[in-house]
């Protein structure tokens, strides 16, 4: 374990940054993408009817879910491509020429939209004064009171513990390009993982920003300017996904380290995630594959770096879980009322988080290449007996290095479930998330004829659950769960190796720590009792995957 | 139509050189025995198993040989030795290479005799074969064939078909441009769980099968055990982690009617000896091959445990083979076995 600290930078020279290259020859990139989209829509058949079906998806978005960040000539723009579309069709011998040119058009739309802009004046204001008003803030909060803000009682990096081999990272970004995939539990994330990429010497990482972010003009300002590209979740139509594809894919080429959240959204259930978005991530193989066409051997490899953010508390824990047991786990439309859309929001939010004062952990997974095998200092990839690993033999079908289209598809889906299996393995488990798992198991075991409803509308009697049996319940776990530390399964937070009752108290502190009535908390005999069971359920969650038996 | 590469076959059981001469009408084929005097014995005679093997069968007794010179490769030896094999020629495998084996039997960590008064297997314990490729090697296309496909016909180039299954299509185009011929028909699926759970599950039912016909019991009978026995590994087939469509194709049907019907079928002829008043040591030593079906029902059984899922046959099968129940005393608990319903698996 170590705290994060300041330190250098891998890479001291901003101007060798990909990132800040890509910038300075940003149009020249967005043709390239532009170009690659193309090519690869091209593949797929005739344009015609891809461009029918964004026509009308298009139009069904600006008559239905309208933002302030879009721009004002969309409706022109699509009913031009609408008419020039029917003309096309009647004129027979050129349409696919002339659909072509329509096609060329959008692509070039979007591409100019999705392309982010990097400014090293703006990031070197972020850098320097990010932590700072961090530590303000965090001062302040943790005393409840605006005058200490300048106190240095408090500093970031001590909140935040991260566990993993730091050195590697920074060796293997130095050599290959860096995929971070971390959990996503809350909007808090995005700025720790931005801290701690910064702590850690990394350049910027590549992002793909919400579009329904730029509507706040002063996240806008940032964000415009550190290099995120923006996604566009109304936007699902074939070109657009091709063409942010083909963007992530020509960044990764050019060397720019990316970060996806590869559960797509928060985590709405509070578990680990599942199940993975493939999309972006199948990207990366891309790229790896192209790398190796361009370059053979000596080709830059990509590197995974999963990351686990334990917490005590999420924020957002009550609008999450209800999410979850309404639907159906879809995507919504209406994040334009998510909380992170105003200043003031943010600031509460950050006052609420650093007053809440409690761990948060940073668990970096051990490197791998893009096929699951872990990777050496140098970037070699290993099998689990210890053999070298040529990557670009994976790319290669009868004797040939080549794309082979449902090959990759697969090989995404395999990497997905690797990364899967590595959160588990890599997770930090707190004692709060002990306690949560157990308490909810405890009560359906206390009352089995219920189902999942039943068991949140349990009334209050029957929430408690006697000491005796909570203490024995938990004490058996951790018998579990410290072999299974010892396997390698899993990784338990330092406070978890006290002593139960110890365990139990510290839990009870810190689980939910923020909400207005304590999840768990003890009745006058002592006993257990649980104030909020959906809450209870959300954290509970956190450990299920286990297959731990209480 | 013979392509650069030869394609390898591991192991020379009967079923292993079967399929190698079926793959030497289209390919060169490289034949692994780890026995020396059966290698050195192909060598000098040009046969095995009593039957003559094609030009293009070269016998070799070294894995990392099959491994440099083959790209793809058929891994064909019982489930109990499966994964000592992928140890052995792990080191020598690389992402390029294909595998497709055709072994149906699973792999669990304890053995038939090591199974009483354990905890029950979860799945989380039992691999398929492809399953212990993936874990023992860095082979990522792996797929498997199955089918009806009794050696001995095989052998005599008589009509079969059978099914590649696999997650890769490349996997799958590979398996069929090496293995179909105007004899052999191969058909593509992409369950490769379901297709290898049908091939190891089908065997239980052929052990029946054959203790049924020792019995001199007749066709309704026959007919009887064959469309509850496909209920019944359907089901088992599901809770594993196969799909039902698995189990109504070549692999599960097709397999099942093959081997629940012929003498030639090892898992049959141990029924069928036990139904003669056999010891089941007797039979198994008397066999050149392995039944797999044998290391199959108690690993089943155990599953079956764990899940609570009703697999009457398999559990009756289980109490004939290993506790001396005999099987009229089996019978006789299936017959009034209180299961009504007819399908309700589709």
């Amino acid at each position: 374990m170590s705290l994060i600290k300041k330190i250098d930078y891998v890479e001291p020279d901003l101007e060798k940054w990909p990132i800040v290259k890509l910038t300075h020859q940003r149009n020249e990139f967005i043709r390239e993408v532009a170009e690659d989209s193309i090519s690869r829509l091209a593949k797929t058949g005739s344009s015609h009817p891809i461009i029918e079906e964004a026509v009308y998806l298009e139009k069904i978005r600006l008559t239905e879910k309208p933002w302030k960040v879009d721009r004002a000539d969309e409706p022109v723009f699509w009913a031009n491509i609408r008419k020039r579309l029917i003309k096309n069709a009647s004129s027979k011998e050129k349409s696919a020429e002339l659909d072509k040119e329509i096609l060329e058009l959008i692509v070039s739309r979007y591409s100019n939209e999705i392309a982010g802009k990097f400014n090293i004046p703006t990031f070197n204001f972020a850098r320097k004064f990010v932590p700072i008003i961090f530590s303000r803030f965090l001062n302040a909060a943790s005393n409840r009171n605006w005058k200490r803000i300048f106190s240095q009682q408090h500093r970031l990096y001590d909140r935040l513990q991260t566990f993993g081999d730091s050195e590697q990272i920074r060796k293997l970004s130095k050599i290959g390009t860096v995929v971070l995939v971390p959990t996503h539990f809350s909007n808090m994330d995005p700025f720790l993982i931005g801290y701690a990429i910064d702590a850690l010497g990394l350049q910027p990482f590549l992002y793909g920003a919400g579009f329904n972010l730029y509507n706040n003009p002063l996240e806008a300002f940032f964000i415009n300017r550190l290099g995120a590209y923006k996604v566009d979740r109304r936007k699902k139509n074939q070109i657009y996904l091709e063409t942010l594809k083909s963007y992530s894919r020509q960044a990764i080429c050019h060397g720019c380290h990316s970060l996806f959240f590869p559960g797509g959204t928060r985590s709405r259930s509070g578990g680990l995630e599942s199940k993975l978005k493939l999309g972006l991530l199948g990207t990366a193989i891309d790229a790896q594959l192209l790398n190796f066409m361009k370059d053979g051997k000596d080709a830059k490899k990509i590197f995974v770096l999963p990351l686990v953010i334990s917490y005590h508390f999420v924020l957002e824990a009550s609008s999450l879980i209800e999410e979850q047991l309404k639907s159906s786990g879809r995507e919504k439309y209406y994040i334009e009322n998510d909380q992170f859309t105003s200043v003031y929001k943010i600031t509460r939010f950050l006052w609420d988080f650093f007053a809440r004062g409690s761990e948060i952990a940073l668990s970096l997974g051990k490197p791998m290449d893009l096929f699951g095998n872990y990777v050496d200092e140098e970037g070699r990839s290993f099998t689990k007996s210890g053999t070298e690993i040529d990557v670009r033999d994976y790319f290669i079908t009868n004797g040939e290095l080549k794309a082979v289209p449902q090959r990759d598809a697969e090989y995404t889906r395999i990497l997905g479930q690797k990364i899967i299996q590595s959160y588990f393995k890599w997770n930090i488990v707190f004692s709060s998330h002990l306690i949560a798992y157990t308490a909810f198991k405890l009560l359906k075991k206390n009352s089995p004829k219920l189902d999942l409803y039943g068991l949140l509308r349990i009334p209050e009697d029957f929430r408690v659950i006697p000491y005796h049996q909570f203490y024995s319940a938990i004490q058996q776990i951790m018998e579990t769960l410290l072999k299974m530390e010892g396997d390698g399964r899993l990784i338990l937070a330092p406070h978890l190796k006290k002593p139960i009752e110890e365990i139990i108290r510290h839990g009870l502190k810190n689980l939910g720590l923020y909400h207005t009535q304590k999840v768990l908390s003890t009745d006058k005999n002592g006993n257990i009792y649980c104030n909020d069971m959906k809450l209870l359920l959300f954290y509970s969650n956190r450990m299920e995957g286990y297959n731990l038996t209480v | 139509m013979k392509a650069q590469h030869p394609v390898g076959v591991i192991g020379s059981g009967s079923f292993g050189t079967a399929i190698a001469n079926v793959l030497s009408k289209n390919r060169d084929v490289l034949l692994y025995s780890r026995r020396k005097d059966v290698v050195e014995s192909i060598i000098e005679t040009g046969e095995h198993k009593g039957k003559k093997l094609s030009e293009n069968i070269t016998p070799i007794g070294n894995l990392e040989e099959i491994a440099k010179n083959c790209s793809l490769i058929f891994p064909i030896v019982p489930a109990a030795h499966f994964r000592e094999m992928m140890k052995e020629i792990s080191p020598f495998l690389k992402p390029y290479h294909i595998l497709i084996h055709g072994t149906k039997g699973l792999d669990s960590p304890r053995k038939n005799n090591e199974q009483e008064g354990r905890t029950p297997f979860s799945r989380e314990q039992v691999r398929t074969m492809s399953e212990v490729i993936l874990e023992e090697s860095v082979v990522n296309r792996v797929g498997c064939f199955s089918g009806p496909n009794l050696s001995r016909e095989l052998n005599d180039d008589q009509l079969a078909a059978t099914v590649v299954a696999s997650k890769f299509d490349e996997v799958i185009k590979e398996g069929q441009r090496a293995l179909a011929s105007n004899r052999f028909k191969v058909y593509g699926s992409y369950e490769l769980t379901g297709i290898e759970l049908a091939g190891a599950l089908k065997n239980v039912i052929a052990i029946a099968s054959g203790a049924l016909s020792g019995l001199g019991y007749g066709e309704n009978a026959k007919a009887m055990l064959l469309s509850r026995g496909l209920v019944e590994i359907t089901f088992l087939g599901k809770a594993l982690g196969g799909n039902t469509q698995a189990f109504l194709g070549l692999a599960g049907v097709g397999d099942l009617i093959a081997t629940c019907s012929s003498p030639l079928s090892r898992n049959f002829s141990v029924g069928f000896g036990l139904a003669k008043g056999k010891k089941l040591d007797e039979i198994l030593a008397g066999m050149n091959d392995i039944a797999e079906g044998v290391h199959t029902v108690p690993i089943i059984k155990s599953m079956a445990d764990f899940y609570s899922v009703r697999a009457p046959i398999t559990q009756t099968l289980h109490k004939i083979l290993f506790h001396n129940f005999s099987i009229e005393e089996g019978i006789s608990f299936l017959m009034n076995y209180p299961i009504t319903r007819d399908v309700d698996f589709l």
